[in-house]
């Protein structure tokens, strides 16, 4: 079943502070993915995966093409739509780990990583039940799980910001950079991660600097490479 | 007396003041503004209810003026005799008698009946006036009937001692709309205001308000359903007459303390003591 | 905007030659959070203060949807109904506490003022209502017959959002509600408005100068200048990928910290 269909992206971006110079991204790039399945961005530094990503996301406006999101039975264009349905989508359909952390610096980890969940209905404290368990599983200490996690190290925001990603059960995932500050052991557990996903029928996109995170959890990968008119 | 109008104000004034009384009577427990004349009291002496009294009253009209309930204090006499003077009009302490009384801080004990009416001396009109400073405000808020903010003031009082702390001028809804300052009545005095035969008359001379319950009006004083109004009055009985249902004055009567409670309305005391002393000789 | 809890439609105001709102567009839905950014003089506040009927627009309409569904031209409704309004489907958190507040009141009477005013009459169930509600913005209860010029700064804005949240609004308008206190302060603040508004539902049309807050806070943008709304949108996409240059210079002022 098609979960995320990406056709004609383009993005450049008219950087008006800066006498309006263009700076073309992505131009005519699809991309398909089906339950169950991930799919790897790859190609240079600056090549506009991170621009892709954030496009498939909503967070970036795509200047044409569609990107399609299946979100209960229908096909939302994501590039179109309307920005509540974009919304709404992100809550029930679309997950999103990004690169940094960015949540209300006073919450404590346990309900940061909750509240994905919690916004889809999901109880309280079967909620924090839900988001202690995974926290446990990346190795956040229980003492840490009640302190915000502006404190924390960067690979510790980095595994709060995976568990945010991962407790509501999105279909659609998208993950940018997952792994980028974790050792070993805990890259290992988010392999594992987003091997259950995707057992479960879960569409993930992600983009993987290590090679080898890569290998052990991508059957595909889609080349991303820099504008011909990028210079 | 000659040199002055009958009762003393120009028949002009008293047309205006008519008007407004006309008015009050209308829309009862609203305050009607009016152009209040200087007069020969200082304000807080009564020029609210003593231009009222002038305005309606007439040569067949027997006069009883009252402060604190008693006819024979300063401010009483002197204005029961200012209308003496300029109006000729006979006088009474006897509340059955009178047909208009003029009250500083009570309403008498003896039950009024029709085609009686009791001025009122009203020195603060607004009873808000202490919550909300703006004199627009508060008569946006009559005029739109909020009066959460009253409530706020009772909800204070009971949070902080445990009850209402208005002992007097205590405020009233009058026929389910306005809300009122009956003047500083004791709250004792707050149900007599309900359902009364009586046409009550308020006038505040300073503010330049008056505003009126016509008779058998109801009036009910603020509270809460779980702290509901209670009338207050000093335990006891009066030591002249053995009154135990009226409200009493505490008179300290030496330099040691010595303290006894009599009837705060005169007539009312002198009644049942001369009642008792008929009955004392026919037994 | 079938459903939309409120609607404006070519808003116009001038204030002599300054143009405070020119076709300005907006709708609100229920249980969303739409900020309003902008520098100072940009309109901002003037929009909140004509979308909830405290200032009519020289054109324009703003339609609202009572609970019944009935819908209303804001402007032109009796003035009893709307401040009835403001006083129970509706709130205002100003930035100012003070603004808001009784200062010689209680705690516990000004959170129980609206609920009096809505001619509730239970002196119990009052200030049940009001230690409920401190709890709720981390007051302690034991605080309820305190009067508001002992608290803090951060204490006084929880205490206003109370008195605003106890009779259910569905709407909450804010102005700069973080505006004013400490960065350590601000953070709790928005935590509890956050949380508040996802679990009551609350739509909130809020006013700041502060996109973090914005990010922070608002599902939805409207970005103004010159009393225009010149960018509106999801709220990370105008601040990711912002479109027109003044939105661009905004963005790229904000200290990152």
């Amino acid at each position: 079943m098609m979960m995320l269909e990406a056709r004609g992206i383009a993005k450049t971006f008219v950087l008006h502070l800066q006498g309006g110079t263009r700076i073309p991204v992505l131009d005519g790039v699809d991309l398909q993915v089906r339950a169950g399945e991930c799919v790897a961005l790859s190609g240079p530094s600056g090549a506009g995966k991170s621009t892709l990503m954030r496009s498939l996301y909503g967070s970036y406006r795509a200047d044409a093409g569609s990107i399609l999101i299946r979100h209960g039975g229908v096909m939302v264009d994501i590039a179109r739509a309307d920005p509540r349905l974009v919304l709404r989508v992100r809550r029930d359909s679309l997950g999103y780990v990004s690169q940094f952390l960015r949540v209300v610096p006073r919450v404590p980890a346990l309900d940061v990583v909750a509240e994905p969940a919690v916004a889809r209905g999901v109880p309280l404290d079967q909620a924090r039940r839900a988001a202690a368990a995974l926290l446990d599983r990346l190795n956040i200490p229980h003492r840490l799980q009640a302190l915000p996690p502006a404190t924390f190290s960067g690979g510790e925001q980095q595994r709060v910001n995976l568990a945010r990603g991962f407790i509501a059960g999105h279909p659609v995932l998208l993950l940018d950079e997952p792994t980028a500050t974790l050792d070993d052991a805990n890259r290992d557990i988010v392999i594992g991660l987003i091997r259950e996903a995707t057992r479960r029928g879960a569409a993930v996109v992600g983009i993987f600097h290590d090679a080898a995170v890569r290998g052990a959890v991508a059957r595909r990968t889609l080349n991303v490479q820099p504008h011909r008119d990028a210079a | 007396m000659s040199g002055y109008n009958f009762a003393y104000l120009d028949e002009q004034t008293k047309r205006m003041i008519r008007r407004a009384i006309l008015k009050a009577v209308a829309i009862p427990g609203h305050q009607i503004p009016f152009g209040s004349r200087e007069m020969p009291l200082p304000y807080g002496w009564g020029t609210g209810g003593i231009q009222v009294t002038a305005s309606i009253l007439g040569p067949p009209d027997v006069l009883k003026v009252i402060d604190q309930g008693a006819d024979d204090t300063t401010n009483a006499v002197s204005i029961r005799r200012f209308f003496a003077r300029t109006a000729g009009v006979a006088t009474t302490t006897r509340t059955v008698d009178a047909t208009i009384i003029q009250t500083r801080h009570r309403i008498p004990e003896t039950p009024l009946h029709e085609g009686q009416i009791l001025v009122y001396q009203v020195p603060l009109p607004e009873p808000m006036a202490r919550l909300e400073p703006s004199r627009a405000e508060t008569t946006r808020m009559h005029g739109l009937q909020e009066y959460g903010l009253m409530h706020v003031k009772l909800y204070e009082d009971i949070a902080r001692y445990g009850r209402v702390a208005n002992s007097y001028d205590f405020p009233v809804m009058v026929n389910g709309r306005y809300l009122m300052s009956p003047s500083p009545i004791p709250a004792f005095d707050n149900p007599k205001l309900h359902m009364s035969p009586a046409l009550q008359l308020f006038g505040a001379g300073r503010e330049k308000r008056i505003y009126a319950v016509p008779p058998y009006t109801a009036v009910r004083s603020l509270d809460f359903d779980d702290h509901p109004f209670r009338a207050g009055r000093a335990p006891g009985i009066c030591a002249l007459c053995g009154a135990d249902d009226s409200y009493l004055d505490e008179v300290v009567t030496d330099d040691q303390g010595t303290r006894m409670f009599v009837c705060s309305d005169t007539d009312y005391c002198n009644e049942r003591a001369a009642a008792a002393a008929i009955q004392g000789n026919a037994a | 905007m079938s459903d939309a809890l409120l609607s404006a439609r070519g808003l116009g105001l001038t204030f002599g030659p300054i143009t405070a709102l020119d076709e300005v567009h907006a709708d609100l839905w229920p249980g969303e959070v739409l900020a309003v950014v902008g520098e100072s003089g940009s309109g901002k506040t003037t929009l909140l203060n004509v979308l909830s009927g405290r200032m009519a627009p020289d054109a324009g309409t703003v339609w609202y949807r009572d609970p019944a569904r009935h819908l209303h031209d804001l402007h032109a409704m009796p003035a009893p109904q709307l401040r009835a309004l403001h006083r129970s489907d509706w709130g205002f958190v100003h930035q100012n506490p003070r603004d808001s507040l009784r200062m010689r009141v209680s705690a516990g009477g000004n959170v129980g003022e609206r609920l009096m005013a809505q001619g509730i009459r239970h002196y119990g169930d009052i200030r049940a209502a009001a230690q409920d509600w401190l709890a709720q913005v981390e007051i302690d209860p034991a605080r309820i017959d305190d009067l508001p010029h002992t608290f803090s700064g951060g204490m006084l804005q929880r205490l206003q959002i109370a008195r605003t949240l106890v009779t259910h609004p569905r709407l909450v308008f804010m102005d700069e509600p973080t505006g004013g206190l400490d960065v350590s302060v601000q953070a709790r603040l928005l935590d509890l408005i956050r949380t508040l508004v996802t679990r009551l539902g609350i739509a909130v049309v809020l006013v700041t100068h502060d996109i973090a807050v914005a990010r922070l806070l608002a599902g939805r943008l409207l970005v103004m200048q010159g009393g225009r709304v010149i960018e509106s949108g999801l709220t990370d996409q105008v601040l990711d990928d912002p479109q027109h240059p003044y939105t661009q210079l905004l963005v790229s002022s904000v200290l990152s910290a």
